[in-house]
């Protein structure tokens, strides 16, 4: 579990995280959804250790990640996997090569042991066997998210996140994503935080979002609370899609809860 | 400077990257090192023999005087200058793409030096390749002005290799290399240094680049004034 206590963040003397406190479970996906420019970048890179937070506690399995030295946050981040929004595979490695990188570096196990471990992970995530001697680039955006997937899992992380793992995917190829991202958390039990804006994904896999507006937070809650908020904020995100709205009407129209 | 030249985090994954980048930096460079020392010594032979045309000098004095150019200047400094510009240009622009594009975050993320992985393997790299090309630079050099002599007759190949042969100084190529290794490590580190702090985007990387090879190529200037100095002063 991860839990947020009082976080700020400023740059520049600009207050971006204004005591930002939430909590994360492990075995769910957690969503923090904004609109852009909310600070859900900079609170993902602050819970990520990318940003050292001004004050407040990130709190790691009864563990402050803002008390770490150097050393230590080093060795809880090989507890973390990572789903970056460009997917930030190396170039200059196959995606079987880059699957294999963190097991390589982190792991005792046998170059035969590492490969097959690889190979499981690419499978997990249903990737072709004939894309795993290819490069990044020569793959699809999806395709790269698959490779980014079974990377970050590769060392079985207690952690999980994603920053907008939908961006650029089309809406298949994005409900696959989502649904793969669930499948793996619940199966190894992973405490995975999702940063998106993308009210598909809030629906199809939202067991805990927490919704930020300028710094504070404003709401947190189950998708299937998400409409009855009775938050205006999170009204005014949420019913911005004429989907959602026209859902909403409806709904209400003929007196059934969403 | 710590988190670069520390212990790197697992010495295998070290030596696979060190072998890499030896063959991206170092092996990649040799077609324009062999292409540019032979035309260098070629042309430096006419140019010489033009200058010295007089009944008072020898004509094996065309041979010595581009062997000391060679051995002295071309091959460690003017080299490294080129170098600087394409292997500078390279280190910079393919650490940048990889600071924004977010893979360096991804490194960080896994909890990897990312510093340490990939900036070590490529100055320690350059290093060890550099006085190969030096050597090899020097030997294409004169093959360059051998060629000349052979070809053109401007000068007899006789007196061209005496010229070679006359007064030489092994000290010299020691001097050359000596330089060659601080220029490499000049090149490398600063052009790792710019890559490694890019904020920004694609047009970021293009003056990271920039800002390399001209930072580089002034620092290799400097220095070669310093050690020239205490080397042959």
């Amino acid at each position: 579990m991860i839990e947020l206590i009082d976080v700020h963040k400023s740059f520049d003397g600009t207050e971006i995280l204004k005591g930002i406190s939430a909590k994360f479970e492990s075995g769910k996906t957690s969503l923090i959804i904004g609109q852009s420019g909310s600070g859900k970048t900079v609170l993902m890179k602050s819970l990520i250790g990318l940003h050292r937070v001004d004050q407040g506690q990130i709190i790691y399995d009864g563990r402050n990640m803002p008390d770490m030295s150097f050393k230590q946050l080093r060795a809880l981040r090989r507890e973390m996997g990572m789903l970056f929004q460009g997917s930030a595979l190396f170039d200059f490695m196959t995606v079987l090569e880059n699957v294999m990188y963190p097991l390589e570096m982190f792991s005792n196990m046998t170059a035969i042991e590492i490969e097959k471990r690889a190979r499981f992970c690419l499978g997990r995530v249903d990737l072709v066997e004939r894309s795993y001697s290819l490069h990044p680039s020569e793959i699809s955006g999806g395709m790269q998210k698959r490779v980014a997937i079974a990377r970050a899992i590769a060392l079985n992380p207690k952690y999980l996140f994603c920053d907008e793992p939908n961006s650029g995917l089309d809406p298949v190829s994005s409900l696959v994503i989502d649904r793969l991202i669930k499948e793996i958390t619940e199966e190894f039990n992973m405490t995975t935080i999702i940063n998106t804006h993308d009210m598909n994904s809030v629906m199809e896999i939202g067991d805990n979002i927490v919704f930020i507006k300028k710094g504070y937070m404003k709401w947190q809650g189950s998708n299937k609370q998400l409409f009855n908020s009775g938050s205006e904020d999170l009204d005014e995100f949420v019913f911005a899609s004429n989907l959602f709205k026209a859902v909403k009407d409806a709904h209400e129209k003929h007196g059934a809860s969403i | 400077m710590y988190r670069v030249f520390g212990k790197p985090d697992k010495w295998k994954m070290y030596f696979r990257q060190l072998l890499l980048e030896m063959e991206t930096l170092g092996l990649s460079s040799l077609g324009i090192v062999i292409i540019i020392s032979i035309f260098m010594g070629a042309i430096m032979v006419i140019q010489i023999k033009l200058d010295m045309d007089s009944p008072l000098l020898p004509i094996y004095t065309v041979g010595l005087a581009t062997r000391d150019v060679l051995l002295l200047e071309f091959s460690s400094t003017i080299m490294c200058l080129i170098l600087a510009g394409k292997v500078g240009s390279n280190i910079a622009s393919e650490i940048g793409t990889m600071r924004i594009t977010e893979q360096i975050d991804a490194l960080e993320i896994m909890g990897v030096n990312s510093a340490n992985f990939l900036i070590l393997p490529k100055v320690s790299a350059f290093i060890i390749m550099m006085p190969m090309l030096v050597i090899i630079s020097m030997a294409m050099g004169m093959i360059g002005g051998y060629s000349v002599a052979l070809f053109s007759g401007i000068v007899t190949v006789t007196e061209f290799e005496i010229g070679l042969q006359f007064a030489f100084v092994p000290y010299h190529v020691f001097y050359s290399i000596f330089k060659s290794l601080v220029f490499a490590f000049i090149i490398s580190s600063v052009a790792s240094f710019y890559g490694y702090n890019v904020k920004g985007g694609a047009l970021d990387v293009g003056k990271a680049s920039t800002n390399a090879v001209v930072n580089s190529s002034i620092l290799i200037l400097l220095s070669n004034i310093v050690i020239t100095n205490f080397m042959l002063a």
